[in-house]
């Protein structure tokens, strides 16, 4: 079977800056694959790409087998790749409910979207409670979890998670990987990318490391993190 | 060997050399302004006469827009209203003036061109007037950001003009000279703009003065650019917050930009009221935003932050509608046209921020052989 | 008694004209932070349009079938927007990423060719013209000895319909929904899927059509359309424009409260006070406002990101 999402070559340049130098990986349907590397190595650089926010200035994207590079985002949204962006990206002036519609955006099918509604609100119940609520009240890790929510409402078949833990409590953080979890069984591919390595290696198959703008890295998650040299630059270890 | 304090004494220039280096572009002003006078002017005869003269108002107007526009970053349209101001309150000075001293409004006395004297009083005092109106206009400057300041000073602007509408009639003869300048200046002709028809003291055969300011203001503008308080426009222009965090006094910069800017452009107003006398007169429906806009234009076009690029569009925005006489009512067109390509093709204008030395034939020229 | 009814009342359908105006502006400040110079403009053409519509129609005279002024409206609002989409598509959506001051420029410069080009002989021409009368100069009722002209009653009716209905449409439907999420924060929503470029498309359809409806009302009530390169527009969009700010720009229902606000003060100062300042008090009241309350009365004072 075809990977799901091929990566290759993939570069970036922001003006004159290489951010992203010939970046190659997959992700096969079904895994957890996840991207952790310092700030500033180029991962939300990745996942604009990926995404179609940023134009390559080399390389390719394939997504289920047809290439979506240099697509326009909306389009590739289309396709069935969503992602809960850095910094949540919660529409603040509109309400919780507001939110989690405008991920169903694109789709049609009311029977299903009120049914993918209620999942959602399963998987996130603190966000039931605040249907009615201006979203920019929520608290960072109730935002956190709209913003998965709203991008599990496009039904994707492959979700990107840009640092998901960034600015939570530990035990939000703890709640949302478990949440990651959850929906990874539940038949939805997801690249994660994230500066928690800890967390993330815990939770994925499979992990890359990226470092400025180049993997490092790669191999099952759980190699990486017996790794020494990993160890000591990510994961705190003397 | 001498420390570098301690050698402060032998390297600080005396004050004659000094005052030497200060004064002598102005001195080169006067000679040119001169030069200009008894030189060119004859020479080139009516017709050209009057269009160097043009050119020389609307590099005043350009050179002094740049300053607010260019330099502080700062988008006024409202620019034609420090002209109005600074126009009436000099075509004011000169007129009631020459009827207070002289008993008639008459031109008297002067040697270079008629009754220069009181003129330049008369600009100078537009001038001030003009920077006065800038100074109001700009604390507001203060909070607001690009569309909000554009507006809003289109919107003294227009202030200005609906205040100068309701000045009272022009007062003439004994009711003039009786009158005390406070109620003069109340009297500004209304819509009907402020005349002098006793004749030009600018005309084309006497172009002396508009040179000298000229000449002033590209001296001042230059040293502006390059001077530390010239550097703090730039960075506000740039990125005020980040200019705000290195210590410089935004608010200060900016103000003190409109005033200049205003100052300056009271004088081009007072200049283009005198012009030919009676024919153009610093009235409100001339002087309205269409005016500002033809200034902005130049800027825009120039380059905003290069006086080279305003002197640059200031001459050839004033040549050209005179060789296009005939296709005057696409002139407002093509410029439109001209304003809207390039911003999408070439928004940096001509000159971008370079000036004249910064161009790469320049250096060719004077610089062979030399490192680049 | 009857004075104030009168004032009253012209205050109301001027108020209800720069409404409809300035809904264009907050439309499209909210959802680009950009303020469309060349709005007036097209308010401008939407006037000159009718007009030639009904030239074109042979309903210049008096007594003109009632389905004239409908047919009129919706065909110069047609027009308009159209014109509006195409000025977006062309001068302000190759800057879209240019720093604002150029498509500030740019917007002047659609400005000035819009009222210049109109100016042609071969377009409206350089003289001044009278509107014809669609609408019938009956009264339609009176009120305190005052007579109400049908056109004022239409006028202030179809604000507040349209202002309705763009009520539903931007906080009732998707679109609307996706409207506010482009102006909140256009990177994420393409990643819901919504095109971003159409969605601005369709707000400067919305807005032109708006202004378009102003400037043929305008016309409507005041009879006579001045040159297309007179400052009356100018002032009548800059007003407009006030208005918005005032109410809070990029919000709807502040847009037509600051526009009546400004109507009534404008009305009143004009006929208790000095009527020859009655543009300067608009201006002063943005000064005011944009010194005290820049947000506006309704709106929120965005804190500038670093």
């Amino acid at each position: 079977m075809a990977p799901l999402l091929q990566i290759k070559d993939l570069n970036v340049h922001y003006g004159g800056i290489h951010a992203l130098k010939g970046v190659t990986f997959d992700v096969d349907e079904g895994q957890i694959v996840t991207l952790i590397g310092a700030n500033g190595a180029g991962k939300t650089t990745t996942l604009r790409a990926i995404s179609g926010l940023l134009k390559p200035s080399k390389g390719s994207v394939t997504f289920a087998g047809k290439p979506i590079t240099g697509r326009p985002a909306h389009e590739i949204v289309a396709l069935g790749l969503a992602q809960a962006p850095e910094g949540r990206g919660i529409f603040a002036n509109l309400t919780v409910e507001e939110n989690l519609d405008i991920g169903a955006y694109l789709r049609h099918d009311h029977a299903g979207i009120a049914k993918d509604k209620e999942k959602a609100l399963g998987l996130f119940p603190r966000l039931k409670e605040r249907l009615r609520q201006s979203a920019g009240t929520l608290s960072g890790g109730e935002q956190q979890m709209l913003a998965i929510a709203r991008a599990l409402l496009t039904k994707p078949r492959l979700l990107l998670l840009d640092e998901p833990s960034l600015g939570l409590a530990p035990q939000v953080v703890k709640l949302i990987f478990e949440i990651v979890k959850t929906i990874a069984n539940d038949g939805t591919t997801i690249l994660l990318v994230e500066q928690n390595a800890h967390m993330a290696l815990k939770v994925a198959h499979t992990g890359h490391v990226l470092e400025v703008g180049a993997l490092a890295a790669s191999g099952p998650a759980a190699d990486l993190a017996k790794d020494d040299a990993i160890r000591k630059a990510y994961l705190g270890v003397h | 060997m001498k420390t570098l304090a301690q050698r402060v004494p032998e390297l600080t220039p005396g004050l004659l050399p000094t005052l030497g280096r200060s004064i002598w572009p102005f001195l080169a002003g006067f000679g040119f302004a001169y030069l200009m006078q008894v030189g060119i002017a004859p020479a080139v005869g009516e017709f050209y006469g009057s269009l160097l003269v043009n050119i020389g108002i609307a590099i005043v107007l350009a050179v002094s827009l740049n300053i607010v526009n260019g330099f502080a970053g700062q988008f006024s349209i409202g620019h034609a209203g420090f002209m109005l101001v600074g126009g009436n309150a000099a075509a004011a000075i000169v007129y009631y003036g020459s009827i207070k001293l002289w008993g008639s409004p008459e031109i008297h006395g002067g040697f270079l061109g008629p009754g220069e004297l009181l003129l330049v009083a008369g600009c100078v005092a537009g001038g001030l007037w003009a920077a006065f109106a800038g100074l109001i206009v700009g604390l507001p400057s203060l909070r607001l950001r690009g569309d909000y300041l554009a507006i809003v000073t289109l919107g003294f602007g227009e202030i200005m003009r609906v205040l100068v509408t309701q000045t009272g009639p022009q007062l003439r003869g004994k009711d003039a000279a009786e009158a005390s300048w406070f109620t003069l200046m109340t009297k500004l002709n209304g819509n009907l703009g402020f005349s002098n028809p006793q004749g030009a003291y600018l005309d084309p055969q006497n172009p002396f003065w508009v040179w000298v300011f000229v000449s002033i203001l590209l001296i001042v503008a230059y040293r502006l650019k390059s001077s530390t308080h010239g550097r703090a426009l730039l960075a506000v222009r740039e990125n005020e917050v980040a200019a705000e965090a290195m210590g410089v006094p935004t608010t200060r910069a900016k103000v003190s930009a409109f005033v200049l800017a205003a100052f300056f452009a009271g004088i081009g107003g007072a200049l283009f009221a005198h012009e030919l006398g009676s024919t153009l007169k610093p009235d409100p429906s001339t002087l309205g935003f269409q005016k500002s806009f033809d200034i902005v234009i130049m800027v825009v076009i120039g380059g905003m932050g290069s006086i080279t690029g305003a002197v640059l569009a200031a001459v050839i925005l004033t040549v050209m509608p005179e060789l296009f006489r005939e296709f005057d009512q696409y002139r407002m067109i093509v410029y439109a046209l001209a304003l809207i390509f390039m911003m999408i093709l070439r928004p940096q204008g001509l000159m971008g921020l370079r000036e004249l030395w910064d161009t790469s034939w320049w250096r060719r020229i004077f610089r062979r052989g030399g490192a680049s | 008694m009857s004075r104030l009814v009168d004032v009253f009342l012209h205050a109301l359908t001027q108020g209800s004209l720069y409404a409809l105006i300035a809904l264009g502006y907050t439309l499209v400040y909210g959802i680009l932070r950009f303020i469309n110079f060349a709005h007036s403009d097209v308010v401008m053409v939407g006037a000159w349009v009718s007009y030639t519509l009904a030239g074109v129609f042979g309903w210049a005279a008096t007594g003109s079938p009632a389905i004239a002024m409908p047919v009129v409206l919706i065909l110069t609002m047609g027009i308009c927007a159209v014109l509006g989409f195409t000025i977006e598509r062309l001068a302000y959506r190759p800057l879209r990423r240019a720093p604002r001051l150029n498509v500030l420029i740019t917007a002047i410069g659609v400005s000035l060719f819009l009222e210049h080009a109109g100016r042609l002989d071969a377009v409206f021409g350089p003289d001044p013209v009278s509107m014809p009368k669609l609408l019938s100069e009956e009264p339609l009722f009176h009120i305190a000895g005052v007579a109400v002209p049908i056109v004022d009653a239409t006028v202030v009716f179809l604000a507040i319909a349209l202002l309705l209905l763009l009520e539903w449409l931007v906080y009732r439907t998707k679109l609307g929904a996706a409207m506010r999420a482009v102006s909140f924060d256009e990177r994420t929503a393409s990643l819901m899927g919504i095109n971003v470029d159409r969605v601005v498309s369709i707000t400067f359809l919305i807005g032109s059509a708006l202004a378009a409806a102003g400037g043929m009302f305008y016309g409507l009530k005041y009879g006579q359309l001045d040159v297309t390169a007179g400052s009356v527009w100018v002032l009548l969009g800059l007003k407009a424009f006030v208005a918005a700010v005032v109410g809070g720009i990029g919000n709807i229902r502040g847009a037509v409260a600051g526009a009546f606000l400004i109507a009534f003060v404008e009305n009143f100062m004009a006929t208790y006070a000095s009527p020859a300042f009655q543009d300067a008090y608009v201006f002063a009241i943005l000064i005011i406002v944009l010194l005290v309350k820049p947000g506006g009365l309704f709106g929120s004072v965005t804190r500038e990101k670093v």
